[in-house]
């Protein structure tokens, strides 16, 4: 056993424990990278998070476009929450606005968030909201019923091979969330 | 680290003394002979703490109905049954027979650091006594699967989750340690003959199962760090509500989950890869294709973690592409498989339970490979998902495969280990008992999970009733057939049939491994001077 080995065997040690931690980190880089890559790849339809300005498009009257809304709560949520229509047909580069309809259950004040996701997902850039509920968190007094608005608009490049685009609402009760931050 | 040093030069000097008088040798010893008892022994004790809440769950399934315990224990047991046979059983009699066989193997007198080769047993010992604590705690054991799938385990599991969370970060801890002392000793410790490519197969496949180790036990940490801050510090990395995404979890869970699963059946190949060819009385056949075929299945495994996941909706690009990389795990595997046969094929073959063993793990892990080809077909995969199927595949590749090799070892080295012969002829009951038992225990489950059986229910339709039934009844069979297996243990332990083995115990053995060529029972110091001459497998 010769002090030479002893250093070789220290050396690799910290080499290895380095990997390790490097691998913890590793783990946390998932985070955003399972991020960019469902942004890319549209998996998980999700839609523009923050308001856009609503810029004007050449309105293509030759496409007719069906747009399917659901509303679902989360199976805790005590939301009663539901829509004007449960189907629309639209012409791309047209603005349009649909109507929701919310209600708490309770006599406690509620804390809630919208989750919104298209269907197919590689719509999702072709689908663009000016004003909707889900953009920030909602809060509810006792019984409050409140309507929602949502504008949004389907570009007119989206591609040929889209006829029906669905947008889903689920609610999050969020009010305990809120009471921790 | 000059207490490591010192502890070297201190073998130097007195290498003829044996182990410290009483308990405490066992609490501070450094040796690697020692400290791989201490692993075995564990492991012996976990499979059967875990073999007892596997019959809990067969009891509880023998009919439909509810019989013996409620739901939310009979869901603590399938969580902690796997947790405790992953992380208390296997993984633990793999590393135990690696502090055992390495350095004898390779002509190393020790493991390249001792100390932490201690230290890791003991956070073993810490973190799986710290996850069975649940089980006596108001709100019982985690029940909510193994996987620790959110949301579920952020509603559900109540004061179990931080216990397991941290219970997870020793396990991951003490592996990690054990990795790194591992690579360490097989790449600075070998004999100087001893070159990579002529190291024995169970040395090769350990060295990658460490690194695989050192690769995604971290990623295992850093995932459950995330539940208990989104449980206790209102992260949302998994919440839905505050923007996160719990499909995110399976992601990071399989990264670490899908390797996992092959750092139990690494080893497996190797010690099936030793004891083939000593009974064969051929050299291994296709010696470095086993390598590279070793080498390519740890790498695949890192790319094919979604195949856990078809039915979460992921795009046709994602669900073809993973179906087509998980089918290629088959070839490599099918590489060894043929090795292994064509080892067999014209030798001088004896049927010593080791062998006995190590040909229905060929066998019956080749029925268990199958099955994940066909769950490795997306479109059918949504079918066999989440039901007995499943359940049917991984106990093919983890029982009959991993369990059936940890015995077959134990009967292959212990006359070397304890200079002691075991009871042939029991030995072989054992294994007779224990092979038509395991396939009435998990074959009547492929036919549950087709039939449509979810995994993870305490009570189920009665058209399930028959088959639970014939299973229920392998499973109790095949748990008491292993006590014959722990009488062996301590019978040879303590003295055996009489019999004194010699040196080489199998015939010609020492020709395959350096092991062999040591005196039985092998003294507390070996290799204080490493071998001059190593065995090639080309003999």
């Amino acid at each position: 056993m010769t002090e030479n080995r002893e250093q070789k065997n220290i050396r690799l040690l910290k080499i290895l424990v380095l990997v390790g931690v490097v691998m913890f980190g590793f783990g946390y880089a998932l985070v955003p990278l399972y991020d960019v890559l469902c942004d890319i790849t549209g998996i998980n339809g999700k839609t523009n998070a923050e308001a856009v300005k609503e810029e004007l498009y050449q309105v293509d009257n030759s496409r007719e476009i069906r747009v399917e809304f659901l509303t679902t709560v989360n199976e805790l949520t005590p939301l009663l929450f539901s829509v004007q229509t449960n189907s629309m047909k639209v012409h791309p580069g047209q603005y349009y606005t649909v109507n929701f309809y919310a209600e708490n259950k309770t006599d406690k004040p509620l804390v809630v968030r919208a989750i919104d996701s298209v269907s197919p997902g590689l719509t999702k850039d072709f689908f663009k909201k000016t004003v909707c509920f889900c953009f920030s968190q909602q809060t509810f007094k006792p019984h409050e019923r409140k309507t929602m608005p949502v504008r949004f608009v389907v570009t007119p490049d989206l591609p040929k091979q889209f006829k029906t685009i669905t947008l889903s609402y689920t609610f999050f009760d969020n009010t305990e969330q809120s009471v921790k931050k | 680290m000059s207490a490591v040093v010192a502890e070297h030069d201190h073998h130097e000097e007195h290498h003829d003394h044996g182990p410290a008088k009483g308990l405490v040798r066992w609490l501070i010893t450094t040796n690697h002979k020692d400290i791989g008892t201490l692993y075995l022994l564990f492991a012996l004790a976990m499979f059967f703490v875990g073999g007892l809440m596997a019959l809990v769950i067969r009891a509880e399934l023998f009919e439909p109905g509810m019989q013996f315990v409620n739901p939310t224990f009979f869901n603590s047991m399938t969580t902690m049954h796997a947790l405790v046979m992953v992380f208390g059983a296997v993984m633990p009699a793999f590393v135990g027979l690696a502090n055992w066989q390495i350095p004898l193997m390779i002509g190393a007198p020790d493991m390249a650091l001792p100390r932490l080769n201690n230290m890791s047993f003991w956070m073993l010992v810490a973190g799986v006594v710290l996850l069975a604590s649940t089980l006596f705690m108001e709100g019982g054991a985690p029940a909510c699967g193994w996987t620790f799938y959110p949301p579920l385990v952020l509603r559900d599991c109540g004061h179990a989750l931080p216990f397991a969370v941290f219970s997870v970060h020793m396990l991951g801890i003490s592996s990690i340690m054990g990795a790194i002392n591992i690579i360490a000793t097989i790449l600075n410790m070998r004999a100087p003959k001893m070159t990579l490519m002529k190291m024995p197969l169970f040395v090769w496949t350990w060295l990658i199962t460490a690194f695989l180790l050192i690769a995604i036990m971290p990623v295992f940490a850093g995932a459950v760090t995330m539940l208990l801050t989104d449980k206790f510090f209102a992260t949302s990395f998994f919440d839905a509500a505050g923007g996160g995404d719990p499909v995110l979890y399976q992601h990071i869970f399989w990264f670490f989950g899908h390797p996992e699963v092959y750092v139990m059946i690494l080893p497996t190949f190797g010690v099936a890869s030793t004891i083939i060819p000593v009974f064969a009385r051929k050299p291994l056949f296709g010696y470095s294709s086993m390598v590279y075929a070793t080498a390519s299945i740890a790498f695949l495994s890192f790319i094919v973690w979604a195949h856990h996941m078809f039915t979460v909706g992921m795009p046709m690009a994602g669900e073809l592409y993973f179906m087509y990389a998980t089918m290629l795990i088959a070839i490599p595997t099918g590489v060894k498989v043929f090795n292994w046969t064509a080892t067999m094929w014209k030798g001088a073959m004896t049927f010593e339970a080791p062998m006995l063993f190590s040909i229905c793990f060929v066998v019956l892990f080749t029925i268990g490979g199958l099955t994940g080809l066909m769950m490795a077909v997306a479109p059918t995969d949504f079918q066999y998902h989440d039901t007995y199927f499943i359940v049917a595949h991984f106990h093919y590749t983890l029982v009959p495969a991993s369990i059936f090799i940890l015995m077959a070892a134990g009967y292959f080295w212990l006359p070397k280990w304890t200079g002691n012969m075991y009871d042939e002829r029991l030995a072989r009951f054992h294994f007779w008992m224990s092979a038509i038992s395991v396939n009435i225990l998990f074959f009547p489950q492929h036919f549950l999970g087709l039939a449509g059986m979810p995994r993870r229910i305490p009570d189920y339709a009665v058209q399930f009733a028959d088959w639970n039934m014939v299973s229920s009844i392998g499973a109790f069979i095949f748990g008491f057939s292993q006590l014959i297996f722990l009488y062996i243990v301590i019978k040879t332990i303590k003295g055996g049939t009489g019999e004194k083995v010699t040196d080489e115990v199998w015939e010609d053995a020492s020709k395959h491994s350096l092991e062999w060529t040591l005196p039985s029972p092998t003294p507390y110091h070996t290799w204080s001077t490493p071998p001059t001459e190593v065995p090639s497998e080309h003999f």
